[in-house]
């Protein structure tokens, strides 16, 4: 609101009037001003605003150099807003060095904001970008201008705003709109991609500059940072483009997600839930991402290949990675350990000894009792197990 | 019912003893166990007949010192397992109401016919009164039989022909042979 200015409604040197509206409103950025309900006309060089009559008898009234504005937009009015009022967004650039009287010397926003309670006759925002690109306040048009300058009074055509008509194309332009925009997006993520060889790279020789340096560093951070380096990234990440078949890319990535797991998952109790499987084996991959049925197609494909890891699917359907080593009979003969040692476990205590989710723990639990090596204690106070005192006492 | 004085078994200061266990083979051993305690604490309490809804009141069924309870369609799954044993029967169609028989029927049967025998008492008519509350029977392990349960044990000594019930309206008893 700073960017305007207390100015004389007259006409500078070619200067001329191009749409007057009445009942405008100006807004400082979000905030109503108390310039209201006044008559708004706009020039090829500036935009005046007067209360009512005052422009006609010539007294003084605000004016914003168009020069100032840097692009205009319309507010779109919410869907179920029936009022007729239309808003115009003006940006405005920084203020000159102007020293001339304005209603207000500061202003946080960049914008103004233009309020026609009455909607607008005239097309007011295609004659704002048609002036903003005459750029009539430059010297050089002026030389064009001053010919004809009846030409350039003609208002651009007039759009169909109103009817059925006017909403179809309303709606298609807002479409083509969001094609356009959408477009520019992939656009911008095709360019990511090209971009990410060039980063996997990045972070590759970040890690061996680090290994090199490994005798002098000892700072905390850097071993951190090291350690997520080498811990989570697949120098070469499997893809779909470098195999003839689905079966052959299975396998590849099989070895691959076995590569990358295998060290977590002793780490976790030898065994990981297919959840966790998919972000882990995503965020290792950063790009490329795998769809969760590749994910889930690839552990499949362990079996066959005599990988260290295997799928395992509970009687209740949750499948989890785990170590081949390990069978039903040995996990739940730890399972039952671990709840002799602790005389009682819930599912939850269990997932925080080993590390793991209730989801698993609470599978670890079922299929101990089905074995027979635990039993169940269903009370008030949740679900509990037991060591099986019934068959180890008689 | 409340103070008898029972054995309390480990089994019972167990949580796990409270909850039916979904393995068939830890099912078993529980209900087994729970088929012990059950005609162990009503032979001492000298119980005939039991309401599930009242029952599941009892300290039996409730340990208070772990704050476990079992639940009555589970109680009443266990007496229908005892039902197929002969030491229980149900006597209402909701099976709510159960006969607990400690000795089976036919056990009672010989029980009560070897006292006749025993006394000599063959041939005599006797009330069923006198069976049960008599003062003679006092020290016997019948003492105290409900007239609907002596009705039943002695229906089968009946079918053996070892005593002939009377069940006229001004007097009702039995005569062994």
């Amino acid at each position: 609101m700073n960017r305007v200015k207390y100015a004389s409604p007259l006409l500078l040197e070619n200067e001329y009037t191009l749409v007057t509206e009445y009942n405008v409103r100006l807004y400082d950025g979000d905030q109503k001003t108390s310039f209201e309900g006044g008559q708004l006309i706009i020039t090829s060089h500036r935009i005046l605003w007067g209360r009512p009559g005052a422009i006609e008898t010539g007294q003084t009234c605000l004016a914003l150099n168009l020069s100032l504005v840097v692009y205009i937009e319309e507010e779109s009015p919410g869907t179920f807003s029936f009022s007729r009022s239309r808003k115009i967004i003006l940006f405005l650039s920084e203020n000159s060095n102007d020293q001339s009287n304005g209603p207000q010397y500061t202003s946080i926003y960049n914008f103004i904001k233009l309020s026609f309670r009455e909607g607008y006759q005239h097309n007011v925002v295609d004659t704002l970008n048609h002036v903003l690109q005459q750029k009539a306040w430059e010297p050089k048009n002026v030389q064009r201008q001053v010919g004809p300058p009846s030409t350039s009074k003609i208002p651009p055509p007039i759009k169909l705003r109103t009817g059925i008509v006017g909403i179809e194309r309303n709606l298609q332009e807002k479409q083509k709109k969001a094609d356009e925009s959408i477009s520019v997006a992939f656009q911008d993520l095709n360019k990511l991609m090209t971009m990410a060889k060039d980063m996997v790279k990045l972070s590759q020789t970040i890690s061996t500059k680090i290994k090199e340096k490994q005798g002098d560093i000892t700072d905390d951070d850097t071993v951190k940072f090291k350690s997520y380096l080498l811990s989570l990234g697949i120098d070469d990440p499997v893809t779909r483009d470098s195999y003839k078949s689905n079966t052959q890319y299975y396998r590849g990535l099989a070895r691959e997600i076995c590569t990358a797991l295998k060290e977590p998952i002793e780490k976790m109790g030898g065994m990981m839930g297919m959840t966790d499987v998919f972000c882990r084996v995503n965020r290792a991959r950063g790009l490329e991402l795998l769809s969760p049925e590749d994910t889930l197609n690839a552990c499949k494909a362990m079996e066959a290949l005599d990988l260290p890891l295997k799928l395992y699917q509970f009687n209740s359907g949750v499948m989890v990675l785990q170590l081949r080593t390990l069978d039903d009979d040995t996990v739940s003969d730890a399972t039952a350990q671990l709840i002799k040692e602790n005389e009682s476990v819930n599912c939850e205590e269990l997932g925080q000894f080993l590390g793991i989710s209730i989801v698993l723990a609470k599978e670890r639990l079922l299929s101990a009792e089905k074995a027979g090596k635990c039993c169940r204690d269903d009370s008030i106070e949740g679900l509990r197990f037991y060591p099986n005192l019934f068959l180890i006492d008689e | 019912m409340a103070d008898v004085e029972v054995n309390w078994p480990w089994q019972y200061s167990f949580p796990p003893f409270f909850t039916l266990q979904p393995h068939p083979e830890t099912r078993s051993k529980q209900v087994s166990a729970w088929k012990t305690l059950i005609l162990e604490y009503c032979k001492k309490a000298k119980i005939y007949t039991l309401d599930v809804r009242e029952a599941s009141q009892w300290p039996l069924f409730n340990n208070a010192a772990i704050n476990r309870k079992l639940d009555s369609s589970v109680i009443i799954s266990i007496l229908s397992e005892l039902a197929k044993n002969g030491n229980a029967a149900a006597l209402d169609k909701g099976r709510n109401r159960w006969d607990i028989y400690w000795h089976t029927l036919e056990e009672w049967a010989s029980i009560i016919y070897s006292y006749i025998s025993d006394s000599g008492l063959q041939n005599t008519v006797l009330t069923f009164y006198e069976i049960s509350n008599g003062a003679d029977t006092e020290s016997q392990e019948f003492a105290g039989m409900p007239i609907e349960v002596l009705i039943k044990v002695l229906r089968l000594l009946e079918n053996d022909q070892k005593c002939e019930l009377i069940l006229s309206n001004d007097m009702q008893g039995v005569k062994f042979f």
